[in-house]
């Protein structure tokens, strides 16, 4: 081969790939933190000057949302990402902020994750853009976990207040009651069992935001955070009466070994193999869309209680809307957070099917009138909203409670597959996080 | 009857046996996926899953399918589509340059090049994900096509391939006899040597486009946005769905989407089998 000819073809592959680099660079934008906070009337200005604002969320009524902010505000365009689900989500949002560049202007955070991003000093301080007057729109549990002395570190979305779920056919079937209290369920769990092998009265294979929210409920307060300062203790009375009750469903293997949210598991809730659930007010949605089958079975009670005739409750899942401190239009961004959140924008989403941490929506008598086809026509959210009402104060999460949820099948979920008692498996969760906090510079059980 | 010659022997029934427990074993999941894919979302958690619900509901789920969510799917098919033919297209001719270069002209440093090809080889995808992310991110390439279409244009295995092959199917005498000829070095490439190549051209264009298709972990870290994403990420993403509070369920969906999304490789494989069969056996024979 001639060397003229190589020359040639390898400074045109050259040219074409320096022409393809330049092509992309140009492509992406640079970032730009820059802005000193603004207040309701920069945002004001910032609505009529028109944008772009970036939403990272996965949950599905945002897109109506996000229609009528644009309609409201033509010269705003929105553009909705889901950047994953939950964890997937927080570790890109961690990484766009650590790397400078990518971050959105708004992120769906839940409240279990935001301490994370807070105490990181990663999301704005939302009072000065006017957030403060909505302390009391929201109710007491979303608005203790979006909000400290400090500051609003962004606004609830929804919330999860539990309730118990049941299968009605199933429980009519074996002539079984409704528990009203653990001790209540777990003979109940015992008598569909013994009924009928294949049923179980719910499945388990160790869940932290499950475990977490049935210690909350029996009173148990594990994690106390102060800034930095942070104890970790499941030692205390919540939690063994909890691990006392759960320990003998887990005994006897009267919960089924399958996970949640897994194909399986949808297919226990259709066919009545898994009998209840104690979870978060946001599962008629779910079950409405992916149980479609077993429409009319399910009924809503109240969540069962630790002692006969109290009435305490817990919040499971919710989620929050935050603007990260990298975000380009924090106007605009704060803007869509508050129509998302609050008034309209709230409403328009609770009709979708979102559950509300708004006060106004939760005592609207058209919410708490609707009744729900797949419960058989059952008013299912004055079970709800009771159970709002009721939901313990003084909980916390730790800073870095992704990590330690991450964690909780390598710990707890010992005690499902072998025989390490419950206990034993909270003590191995509270050293690893106690030493994990350590590592990052918490002062942990000083 | 024909004679039981060596290369005709008597039918072994175990090994007839292992055989087809191997071809059930490799088409289940396929039988799996098109019984699946008739059934809508009660269907597929009452019924028995490895055959058919009282009602068909493919038609419905393939529609559904198409428009579900302003018809993102077919904005995914359309990404994938993009990958492949840039990404797969342009791995292939750079093997192939890349391969008869290396088969047919002596130059300073072609072993050094043979030991980093050997050595790239050996070195798995997943590992050099973090890295390319890294550098991809700095260059500000991540969630663009560019981040996964640059990478899948490398591919050490294809290059080794083609040089290979090139040494094989096309003899020196006919390029030296081009050249006697006047023939310039890439007119000879073009019109002698590159229809020699074919068979290895399509081979290695099937491998890149089999693993471009099915490429999950690249997009995963490069992408973020829906908008850019090939349809692995797009059916995980409406898997995802149905692990969130409030999502909704569309298992009717992936599976369908699964179906179509198997349907062109399964067609691009039959359709360039042939071409790769006759590339195997060349070489086979000495002439």
């Amino acid at each position: 081969m001639s060397t003229r000819t190589t020359r040639r073809l390898l400074a045109a592959l050259a040219a074409v790939s320096a022409l393809a680099l330049t092509a992309t660079a140009c492509g992406s934008d640079a970032s730009d933190g820059g802005g000193a906070a603004g207040g309701p009337k920069d945002v004001t200005a910032a609505l009529e000057k028109g944008g772009k604002v970036t939403v990272w969320a996965w949950e599905p009524t945002l897109k109506k949302v996000a229609e009528d902010f644009e309609k409201k505000y033509p010269k705003v365009d929105v553009e909705l990402v889901n950047a994953g689900t939950g964890d997937k989500q927080y570790t890109a949002l961690q990484n766009a902020i650590a790397a400078g560049s990518g971050a959105p202007d708004v992120a769906q955070i839940e409240y279990y994750a935001l301490g994370q991003f807070t105490i990181g000093k990663s999301v704005e301080d939302l009072s000065p853009y006017g957030a403060k007057r909505y302390a009391t729109g929201f109710t007491p549990g979303p608005w203790n976990a979006v909000s400290d002395d400090q500051a609003i570190h962004a606004l609830p979305m929804d919330s999860g207040p539990m309730a118990f779920f049941y299968n009605k056919k199933v429980f009519d079937k074996h002539g079984i009651k409704v528990p009203t209290t653990w001790d209540a369920y777990v003979e109940a769990a015992r008598a569909l069992h013994k009924a009928d092998p294949k049923i179980f009265i719910t499945n388990d294979t160790g869940d932290a935001g499950a475990t977490t929210s049935l210690i909350w409920q029996a009173g148990g307060r594990p994690y106390k955070t102060d800034g930095t300062d942070v104890t970790v203790n499941f030692g205390d009375e919540g939690t063994t009466t909890y691990t006392a009750t759960w320990q003998k469903l887990l005994d006897e293997k009267l919960v089924a070994p399958i996970s949640s949210w897994s194909d399986a598991w949808y297919k226990g809730l259709a066919d009545g193999s898994i009998a209840t659930l104690s979870i978060g007010a946001w599962m008629p949605a779910n079950l409405t869309s992916g149980v479609a089958s077993a429409s009319g079975d399910w009924r809503v009670a109240p969540l069962p209680q630790w002692t006969e005739g109290a009435k305490a409750s817990a919040e499971n899942g919710g989620s929050s809307l935050a603007v990260p401190k990298a975000a380009k239009n924090k106007e605009l961004a704060y803007a869509f957070t508050e129509f998302a959140t609050t008034g309209a924008g709230a409403s328009a989403r609770v009709a979708e099917g979102a559950f509300p941490a708004t006060r106004a929506d939760l005592e609207s008598k058209e919410f708490l009138d609707a009744a729900f086809p797949y419960f058989g026509g059952q008013k299912a959210n004055r079970i709800f909203a009771e159970s709002a009402r009721n939901v313990g104060a003084d909980w916390n999460y730790l800073p870095y409670q992704v990590y330690a949820n991450s964690i909780f099948n390598d710990t707890v979920g010992k005690a499902y597959v072998s025989p390490t008692k419950l206990t034993d498996g909270l003590k191995a969760w509270q050293d690893a996080s106690v030493t994990y906090g350590k590592d990052q510079g918490f002062a942990v059980n000083k | 009857m024909p004679p039981r010659t060596p290369l005709n022997p008597r039918p072994s029934i175990p090994l007839t046996v292992v055989t087809g427990l191997v071809l059930v074993y490799t088409l289940l999941p396929l039988a799996w996926l098109l019984v699946n894919a008739t059934k809508d979302q009660n269907g597929l958690l009452d019924s028995f899953g490895l055959w058919f619900a009282d009602d068909t509901h493919l038609w419905d789920n393939i529609t559904r399918t198409l428009t579900y969510d302003d018809g993102v799917f077919v904005r995914w098919l359309l990404n994938t589509l993009l990958y492949v033919a840039a990404g797969a297209g342009g791995a292939t001719v750079l093997a192939v340059l890349g391969g008869y270069a290396l088969a047919k002209y002596r130059f300073p440093g072609r072993r050094a090049v043979f030991a980093v090809v050997l050595g790239a080889v050996a070195v798995p995808g997943t590992a050099l994900a973090v890295p390319t992310f890294l550098m991809f991110s700095n260059m500000g390439l991540t969630n663009t096509p560019w981040a996964v279409i640059i990478p899948s244009l490398i591919s050490p295995f294809g290059l080794y391939l083609m040089w290979v092959f090139a040494a094989e199917a096309v003899p020196t005498e006919l390029l030296e006899a081009a050249r006697i000829d006047g023939s310039g070095e890439l007119r000879t490439f073009f019109t002698i040597a590159l229809p020699l190549l074919m068979p290895g051209t399509v081979t290695v264009l099937l491998f890149s486009m089999v693993a471009t298709w099915n490429n999950y972990f690249l997009p995963l870290i490069m992408i973020k946005d829906p908008d850019w994403y090939p349809l692995t990420l797009g059916l995980n993403a409406w898997n995802a769905q149905a692990q969130t509070a409030g999502g909704e369920a569309v298992f009717d969906l992936i599976i369908t989407g699964s179906l179509l999304t198997i349907v062109p490789i399964v067609a691009i494989f039959l359709l360039l089998q042939r071409f790769w069969q006759s590339g195997l056996a060349a070489g086979s024979v000495k002439e």
